[in-house]
């Protein structure tokens, strides 16, 4: 997934450090404008020039007359010529208007504003525990290579990574379903009040999280391995025994920080995974997110709903990155010297 | 004859390289469990009455499990979830090598031509490479199975059209690496062409290693070729394993608790990805130095 890096130069500090600086986060800037700008576009192509007219695809299972197709195309602005239906989209797109969607008859960023606390809940509680989870128990395989904490950990974490996400819930929902709900985020008769609608969520939560976690926590725990593992023989680890340090301290205080980076990396390359994993949870336990929106309207063929999902979900994995990208930048000197 | 010379050393290598991946225990497992079932997936005609596969001749009754002549119990139709299981296979495993030969394709040209034109080329095809790499891959998969004409085709190019970029950064630095030896340039000086360079000297170097790649790629397919089809995606006329899971879950198996219409499509699954990542690994480990040194 990431190339080795070529031989590190540690940076010269100074103005001409600097000034590359400034240079790469505008460099980095830009190319993510770019990306947007070529999300945008393969949003509006991808509904309108391939073989899937977006009037056929609404009325895929009814049967429409030519006379209602003709108005359809008219009230979407269909009969207009492309260049002239591209500006009128990037136009109503920079006022924030995703469209009105055909299944609910509601606007789609309403639509996905509403359905966008969810998903942050969902995926950022799942990310955060296959975080802790995958790093601890990579750092502990890592260091202590084909012992049997090794094989096992190692072992589990890929054995649940090549289940299918959605079959995997489907699976606990099975055997755990009758200790935990089985869909939506929150009881309609829960009593009002902070605590008891806490509860109820962080119960709802349960199974979904568990599934995503378990999908997850693999490529953490895989990464860290073999970081920690390509550190070991590293001479500065050698220096720390040495010293004579606690096996512990050189690897809580020495070994892991270094070995760190790459997961670092990791986390914000993945962000796409981590979408395509919470789809199928949300799918799976009707979790009112971005994913079952995404769900409803490929099951509606809601043209307009799908293409505003598209856009905000590679937009909001493109910004993280770009993050991603500055923050590393920030934390690994390497980073910046290259 | 120099091609002649050329062919028996590559044979000799190709048999240490045999040798080298019968030691991988693990990997050995995972080909003789791929062998197993790709037989039964090509056999799956010979052994088996396919006339049970028709809804109308199916025998037994609604979600029945186990027993009474039915290995695997029954599907809401009264179809033996075993032979269902077996004719699935064909699906997923067609779809998982078809949008891997695709993806491994579109990924070797274009790391190829980056890493061998390199300046604005390579520019404008790396921005294109990373911009495919971070976007949310399933996403664009069903917004694609959803605007192309449903059907396998269009599922195993909306895989592999969101697949590719892996493979071509791997290509891309592979080819880095091998041009930039000696060799390549002594190439250029007896007056070598684009064409034999790349045909005959990075090719050649870099396929291996693509290889051992491409056996992840395989089962990542299978993967998101069931989870389109448990999207609603999938090509009702050809019931992969995960189509058979779609179903299972639209007629409510989950709640009837039909565990043996759940299970056998998910764990067959999740034994095709692992065996693959076995293979993989193990010829990784070969074709790696560093990686067999340790």
């Amino acid at each position: 997934m990431t190339t080795p890096a070529t031989a590190p130069e540690l940076a010269e500090p100074g103005t001409a450090a600097r000034a590359g600086g400034a240079r790469y986060v505008l460099g980095k800037v830009g190319g993510a404008v770019v990306s947007l700008f070529v999300v945008v576009v393969l949003g509006f192509f991808l509904f309108r020039v391939l073989p899937g007219d977006p009037i056929r695809l609404m009325s895929r299972n009814t049967s429409v007359g030519t006379k209602q197709v003709a108005e359809l195309r008219h009230q979407f602005g269909l009969d207009k010529p492309l260049p002239a239906q591209f500006a009128d989209y990037v136009v109503a797109l920079a006022h924030g208007d995703l469209g009105v969607s055909l299944k609910f008859s509601r606007p789609v960023s309403d639509l996905i504003l509403q359905a966008l606390w969810p998903t942050l809940l969902l995926v950022g509680v799942a990310t955060l525990i296959s975080i802790l989870l995958g790093l601890w128990q990579g750092t502990r395989a890592g260091w202590r290579r084909g012992t049997g904490f090794d094989r096992f950990s190692t072992g589990t974490a890929l054995a649940l990574w090549s289940a299918p996400t959605f079959w995997l819930g489907m699976i606990f929902l099975v055997v755990l379903g009758s200790w935990f709900p089985t869909q939506g985020i929150v009881d309609p008769d829960t009593p009002a009040g902070f605590l008891p609608q806490f509860l109820d969520v962080l119960h709802h939560l349960t199974l979904p999280c568990l599934t995503l976690v378990a999908v997850l926590y693999a490529q953490y725990l895989l990464v860290m391995r073999s970081s920690v593992v390509e550190e070991m023989d590293a001479d500065y680890l050698t220096t720390a025994r040495a010293k004579g340090l606690r096996d512990d301290v050189v690897r809580s205080r020495h070994a892991v920080p270094n070995a760190l980076l790459p997961t670092v990396t990791l986390i914000f390359i993945n962000l796409g995974f981590v979408v395509g994993g919470a789809v199928s949870v949300e799918a799976v336990y009707s979790w009112p997110g971005l994913g079952l929106l995404l769900y409803q309207s490929i099951a509606d063929h809601d043209g307009p709903l799908l293409q505003g999902l598209l856009l905000v979900l590679a937009g909001a994995v493109l910004v993280m990155n770009l993050i991603g990208d500055l923050l590393l930048r920030v934390i690994d000197p390497r980073v910046r010297a290259a | 004859m120099t091609s002649a010379i050329v062919w028996r050393r590559r044979r000799a290598a190709a048999g240490r390289l045999w040798d080298q991946f019968r030691s991988q225990r693990g990997g050995l497992f995972g080909l003789v469990i791929l062998a197993v079932i790709v037989l039964l997936a090509l056999l799956a005609p010979v052994i088996t009455d396919p006339s049970g596969l028709d809804v109308t001749h199916a025998t037994g009754g609604a979600l029945k499990p186990p027993g009474d002549g039915f290995l695997l119990g029954t599907d809401e139709t009264g179809r033996s979830v075993l032979l269902l299981l077996l004719w699935g296979s064909r699906v997923s495993l067609l779809v998982g090598f078809a949008a891997t030969l695709l993806c491994v394709g579109i990924g070797t040209i274009v790391g190829i031509v980056m890493a061998h034109f390199g300046g604005w080329v390579q520019a404008v095809l790396m921005r294109v490479t990373d911009f495919f790499l971070v976007l949310p891959s399933l996403v664009l998969a069903a917004v694609l199975s959803t605007v192309l004409t449903p059907g396998i085709g269009s599922i195993i190019i909306a895989i592999a059209a969101t697949a590719w970029p892996t493979t071509a950064r791997l290509v891309r630095s592979q080819t880095l690496a091998v041009e930039s030896r000696p060799y390549i340039e002594r190439s250029w000086a007896l007056g070598a062409g684009h064409w034999h360079v790349i045909g005959k000297h990075v090719l050649p170097a870099v396929l291996p290693l693509v290889f051992a790649n491409t056996t992840l790629t395989v089962g990542q397919s299978i993967i998101t070729e069931s989870t389109l089809a448990f999207l609603g995606l999938g090509d009702p006329n050809s019931a992969s394993w995960g189509e058979m899971l779609h179903n299972a879950l639209q007629v409510g198996a989950v709640t009837a608790r039909a565990w043996w219409y759940l299970l056998p499509p998910g764990l067959a699954i999740g034994v095709v990805v692992l065996a693959f990542m076995m293979c993989g690994r193990a010829l990784e480990a070969v074709l790696n130095p560093r990686l067999r040194e340790r």
